[in-house]
């Protein structure tokens, strides 16, 4: 396996962005930029101009798409490092990576997502009281708990733009847990932010569902929790 | 005072957290990540509790008796004691924030784990770990919206405040800004295990760097039992890490078996006809590595999971699934899956008491890298009970008792960026000698290695040191109990039935033993 990673780097938040060109190799087949990027900060590798490459600042943990912090952007789509496989690259031959878009660049590929967390805080999503423990399994709370808040979704969200008053998917989807688990009684506030933040400007085109590293079905969050926020007197569709 | 300091905002830091702002304590939540990112996440199978909603007879003394008995009764009994007495309650809890366990005629279904009798580990199908960690997020962010917790969620330990030897607070850099930050307060420590350590070879994160661990050992807190490493026995090598295969799918009906003659030899099943597959992880793990040395046998140990019902795959372990079709192309549910051990948990840690104080006046820890409750192996599902049992416990001593001491100067470790170079060299020498079966020549060739390796000072000698203890415990624990098997004393010994604690003094590492403590008369209460 062998891949010309082009990769957009800036030394602070201050500083410009500049392109830097490494040639990785690796015997493992099922490699992943995150991987490559972990090879690649253990020293020896030189870029294309022949520079010492210095470690790559970026963020990272699980290394297996379960933890949202290695999200950057591949080739001009938003993806998880630990959950590209350079091989299918290998053909073409190169792979750009870049820091997220929408967020600040504090470093090479960290960006600082502090908004989709202020966001949450904003929404309200807690619970005052203790929940009622449902008769079965609810599989919209947990299908909206596996939200890794990675912002990839947000990132192709043609609506979103940090700081305004449209908040996106990823504090849709910590909502929709409670606006499933929440008694009707309970969740009046939850209900007028999610309208004023998320059903009020969503657009629908579903690119968050295409793109969310975690396959959530974000679509039928959305549908619950319209349903249960806004289209009250509809009923709300259940999972099957 | 500037309140509560917890380092760590995993399942033991959220749980201090919220015990601590339910009775209207300030607190700071620092940690080098956002919640999302922590290992706690990634705990799969489920949680224990014997809250005997499936009818077998459980009870909390049954859960006790195979916690005590599953750390090879190395545990604080009256610590194990209130863990399994409290289990049933913080199941309840975790069922009213939310927590989209497996339910059925609302109550939490159980399932079989390890090591235990009775099915006792509540889920949420195969990611209970991220769904309680949504959970607590949520209840955590009603007191941050009020200004009880306050969050520094990109801010790396520098060290602790310290005044005449006891903890008052503890410094931070922002990871995003440099800048650094002082805190004045108790200080509970949530960091997590030593995974750092071991970059490739874990189950775990490496974001838990184990740097919190090295510089409270150079500042001379105690360490326990740091030889105890827990093997999972059914990992798969994925790019970068060993994948967990949880042991809900032994639980649910995964079997585990290695070809002999041209024959499937289910070892676990033949060897332990009463719990088989689900023998407690050493037992597995020391299995597993003996079979495929084994001169007759052939290939690597596979875990049979073709027999589990569809069911089973789309309610119970969906997740796990997905992830082991992605990661080896291969559908769990028609061939069986190559496994080998890896590490994934380390009971050894920060020495704490039973109220999770540690040697240290003002310091606590709690987690994963406190040494309390596992003893020398854990149960599966006890990790996770562990972690929020103790979050809170550290937290209720706080609040029952008072600040005593204030002011205190920065105790700095230079922070010496890890060398991703250094980090592999310590990895290879620790894992050539704390395997699954250890022997006196491997640890000692290991330490003469690890004296060799050049580095600077700070954060790195800091590190160099604290591997170097986990190497001489090794090595001090001439039997072999749990976790730590040695083929040159392959016996467990009464005598050494104790505590063993490493300390750094005077930048030299000293152990000596301490006697467990007796266990309480039941329902006494805490001392
Ligand atoms: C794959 C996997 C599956 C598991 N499955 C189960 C299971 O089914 N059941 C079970 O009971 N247990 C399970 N476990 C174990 C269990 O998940 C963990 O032991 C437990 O969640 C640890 O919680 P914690 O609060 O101690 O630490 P963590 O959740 O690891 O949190 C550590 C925190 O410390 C912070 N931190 C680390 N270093 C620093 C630093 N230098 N400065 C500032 N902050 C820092 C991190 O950012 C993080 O917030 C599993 C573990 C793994 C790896
Ligand atoms: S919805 Fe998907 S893409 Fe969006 S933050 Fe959550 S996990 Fe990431
Ligand atoms: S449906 Fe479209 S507009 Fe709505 S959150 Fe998803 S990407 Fe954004
Ligand atoms: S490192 Fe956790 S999702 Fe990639």
């Amino acid at each position: 396996m062998r891949v010309r990673l082009d990769i957009k780097r800036q030394r602070d938040a201050q500083s410009a962005p500049y392109l830097q060109s490494i040639l990785y190799e690796s015997g493992d087949e099922n490699v992943t930029l995150a991987s490559a990027l972990g090879d690649i900060d253990a020293g020896g590798f030189k870029d294309t101009d022949g520079r010492e490459v210095e470690p790559i600042i970026r963020e990272q943990s699980c290394l297996q798409k379960k933890c949202g912090a290695c999200a950057v952007v591949v080739d001009g789509r938003p993806a998880l490092a630990c959950g590209t496989r350079l091989r299918d690259f290998e053909r073409k031959g190169y792979v750009n990576v870049g820091p997220l878009r929408k967020f600040p660049v504090i470093a090479d590929l960290l960006v600082d997502r502090s908004v989709i967390f202020s966001q949450l805080t904003q929404l309200g999503i807690w619970a005052e009281n203790a929940l009622p423990c449902p008769e079965n399994t609810d599989d919209i709370a947990y299908e909206a708990s596996r939200c890794l808040q990675c912002g990839c979704c947000l990132e192709v969200c043609p609506n979103f733009c940090p700081g305004e008053k449209f908040f996106g998917m990823s504090a849709a989807a910590a909502a929709s847990r409670l606006l499933e688990q929440l008694p009707p009684s309970e969740r009046r506030e939850l209900e007028k932010a999610y309208s004023r933040h998320f059903y009020s400007g969503c657009g629908k085109s579903l690119a968050c569902r295409d793109i969310c590293p975690a396959g959530i079905d974000t679509e039928s969050l959305m549908v619950n929790s319209n349903a249960a926020a806004v289209w009250k007197f509809l009923g709300r569709r259940k999972h099957g | 005072m500037d309140g509560v300091i917890i380092i760590g905002a995993g399942l033991s830091g959220l749980s201090a957290a919220l015990t601590l702002a339910e009775h209207g304590k300030r607190c700071i939540l620092v940690s080098a990540q956002p919640s999302e990112r922590a290992q706690s996440v990634l705990a799969e199978g489920g949680i224990n509790a014997a809250a005997d909603t499936m009818g077998e007879g459980d009870s909390t003394a049954l859960h006790y008796e195979d916690t005590m008995k599953g750390g090879v009764y190395l545990a604080d009994p009256n610590a194990v004691e209130g863990l399994t007495e409290n289990a049933p309650m913080i199941l309840k809890k975790l069922t009213e924030l939310g927590v989209p366990f497996n339910i059925s005629g609302g109550r939490p279904v159980l399932r079989n784990f390890g090591g235990q009798k009775k099915k006792r580990t509540a889920y949420a199908k195969s990611s209970t770990g991220k769904m309680i960690m949504s959970a607590l997020t949520d209840a955590v962010r009603r007191y941050e919206a009020k200004g009880i917790v306050t969050r520094y969620p990109h801010h790396i330990f520098m060290g602790l405040i310290m005044s005449r030897k006891k903890c008052t607070g503890a410094v931070f850099r922002d990871s995003y800004s440099g800048k650094q930050l002082m805190f004045h307060g108790r200080v509970i420590v949530c960091c997590g295990g030593m995974n750092g350590f071991f970059p490739e070879k874990t189950t775990g994160t490496t974001a838990n760097t184990g740097d919190v661990q090295a510089q409270l050992f150079a500042l001379g807190t105690e360490f326990a039992n740091l030889e105890m490493i827990q093997y999972h026995p059914t990992t798969i090598g994925i790019s970068g890490k060993r994948c967990l295969v949880t042991e809900a799918a032994r639980g649910e009906g995964g079997r585990l078996y290695i070809m002999r003659g041209g024959e499937r030899w289910y070892f676990m099943e033949e060897k332990y006809p009463e719990l088989k597959n689900l023998m407690p992880r050493d037992v597995v793990a020391r299995e597993m590595f003996s079979v495929r040395r084994s001169a007759d046998t052939e290939g690597e140990v596979m875990l049979d999971m073709t027999g589990l019902s569809a069911e089973v795959w789309q309610k119970r372990l969906p997740d796990l699934r997905c992830e082991i079709k992605e990661q080896l192309g291969i559908d769990p549910a028609d061939v069986p899956v190559p496994v080998r051990e890896g590490i994934h948990y380390f009971m050894g840690g920060i020495y704490v008491d039973e109220h999770h104080r540690t040697s240290v006046v003002g310091l606590y820890a709690a987690g994963e890298c406190a040494c309390q409750y596992h003893g020398a192996n854990r149960l599966g599902g006890n990790s996770m009970l562990g972690a929020i049992y103790g979050g809170r416990t550290a937290a209720e001593d706080i609040l029952g008792s008072k600040d005593t001491v204030q002011g205190g100067e920065p105790v700095i470790t230079e922070q010496t960026a890890a060398s991703v170079k250094l980090v592999r060299e310590i990895s290879d020498i620790l894992s050539s000698a704390l395997g699954i079966v250890r022997s006196e020549d491997e640890i000692s060739a290991a330490l003469v290695r690890l004296d060799g390796l050049r580095c600077g000072g700070g954060l790195d000698k800091a590190r160099l040191s604290l591997a170097r203890a986990m190497l001489m415990s090794a090595l001090e624990r001439r039997e072999s109990r749990g976790a730590h098997f040695r083929e040159d004393y392959s016996k467990p010994d009464e005598a050494m039935r104790r505590t063993l604690i490493a300390r750094c003094k005077d930048g030299v590492t000293e152990l000596y033993f301490r006697e467990l403590p007796e266990r309480r008369a039941q329902h006494e209460g805490k001392a």
